[in-house]
């Protein structure tokens, strides 16, 4: 259960996805200009993100290293993510079509997100660094897949309030728009900076 | 060989299973999808601009598609797009009711007091956040630093003498520039309709005097001499029904502050 909560809490803080690694900045900056839209793409990616773990580490474990072609993950996993989120977003939109007008674009946008298809990469790799296994488990995979989302949803819906008031400040001409949003990225990645060299 | 055939037949497999399974749901979860909703959809101007009272053109489409809306609500479409409508839902075409917007405060630089003078940025939002909401003496009046003209789409609202002034021939009452007024000083009326109350003064009629020298002062005058009941006075201001006023004007003579006005003349 420790070792849960310390891949949680690294995927969430210390390595978190969008401003410490650096994926999924495209969304991150597309859809960040308002704090609804930004809770609504967070949410849909941390949604894919869990989805997209446990079935990519299941095709890892049970079809790729039995038959030795590990070096085709990406683009199984690609394959495997693009028909995940079309069959989620059918899915929702019989059953649930409340969520599904709510998610709305977003859904669709996030095959394409770098990060789903990074976390679901870093699942595999032996990047645990607190069990001796060489990958992540299924139940790892999983934590390590919502915490990355949550992860993303923490720095967007941060990064939408701080451009909100971006949106009534007197900036100087030159940096107006999407220069002062780059700036003040850059200065919430500085301030996550403050979590590295945390070990849980 | 094996190198080559192993992981082409495998990653193979798992596409042919995952599309296999794509079509199969395809099939489960198939929704119906409203031929008309979509037509009507490609009929609207797209400007989502919510002016119909739904969430945007599509919602509208939607909504008029399964019977839950009037086809006569697009403003910014016009007759043109009712027509189509009506074309597409195979109805009798319904006149389009248009509207426009009205500002409601006639507190023109020297007409209205400042409380202080405000030199910041030159956006209503702004300023309406600062100590004592703005610089005008009054606190329902229109600021007049144009957040308003910014978001028209028409360019149909101007600055004139520190207010806006909308103009109606432009003006496609789509309700953006409601929306982010932050005094909330325009309205949307009818574009027939003429007569308004060129003020929004909650105050009491002595503070409204001291603050501006225009403003309604909520004396009910207007409200007593409307034969159609259209006008009433609350919290100090007062407010014509539309469904209701029949622009006899008797308001207008009758008013002691002159603040109902004839927009057709004033505007």
């Amino acid at each position: 259960m420790g070792a849960l909560i310390g891949i949680a809490l690294t995927s969430i803080f210390v390595q978190n996805f969008v401003l410490v690694k650096f994926y999924g900045i495209c969304p991150f900056l597309g859809v960040s200009k308002k704090v609804d839209t930004a809770l609504g793409m967070g949410m849909a990616v941390t949604f894919v993100m869990t989805l997209a773990s446990i079935m990519t580490t299941i095709c890892q474990k049970y079809i790729l290293v039995p038959l030795k072609i590990e070096y085709m993950q990406t683009i199984a996993f690609i394959v495997i993510i693009a028909a995940l989120v079309q069959f989620v977003e059918m899915f929702l939109q019989k059953s649930i079509p409340s969520l599904y007008s709510s998610l709305g674009i977003y859904l669709p946008l996030i095959t394409t997100n770098c990060a789903v298809l990074g976390v679901a990469l870093l699942n595999v790799r032996s990047a645990s660094v607190i069990s001796s296994a060489e990958s992540y488990t299924l139940i790892e995979a999983i934590v390590n897949g919502f915490s990355a989302g949550l992860g993303f949803l923490i720095a967007i819906v941060l990064f939408a309030g701080v451009r909100e008031r971006l949106e009534s400040s007197d900036i100087p001409k030159a940096l107006q728009g999407f220069p002062i949003a780059l700036i003040s990225a850059s200065l919430l990645a500085i301030a996550f900076l403050g979590f590295q060299g945390m070990n849980f | 060989m094996n190198n080559i055939i192993i992981p082409a037949l495998s990653i193979g497999a798992i596409g042919l299973v995952l599309g296999a399974l794509l079509a199969l749901a395809s099939k489960i979860f198939h929704v119906e999808v409203n031929e008309k909703a979509v037509e009507i959809t490609e009929v609207l101007p797209g400007a989502n601009c919510g002016a119909c009272g739904f969430a945007g053109c599509s919602a509208y489409a939607q909504a008029v598609a399964d019977g839950n809306a009037k086809i006569n609500c697009c403003c910014p479409g016009g007759q043109n797009t009712a027509d189509s409508i009506a074309n597409i839902m195979g109805m009798q075409s319904e006149i389009v009711e248009e509207k426009k917007a009205v500002i409601l405060c006639s507190g023109e630089e020297g007409i209205a007091n400042d409380k202080y003078n405000y030199v910041g940025e030159l956006d209503c939002i702004v300023a309406s956040k600062l100590q004592g909401g703005g610089a005008k003496d009054c606190s329902y009046g229109c600021l007049g630093y144009g957040s308003c003209v910014k978001v028209c789409r028409n360019n149909a609202i101007k600055i004139v003498n520190g207010i806006a002034v909308v103009d109606e021939e432009k003006c496609g009452g789509c309700g953006e520039c409601v929306s982010v007024c932050p005094k909330k000083v325009i309205e949307i009326i009818p574009k027939k309709n003429k007569i308004y109350v060129k003020c929004k003064s909650c105050d009491k009629g002595a503070i409204v005097k001291n603050k501006c020298s225009i403003g309604c002062i909520g004396c009910k005058i207007c409200e007593k001499n409307c034969p159609e009941g259209a006008i009433t006075v609350t919290d100090n201001c007062a407010s014509i029904d539309y469904s209701k006023c029949t622009e006899c004007g008797l308001c207008i003579e009758k008013c002691p502050k002159k603040i109902i006005i004839d927009g057709g003349i004033n505007a």
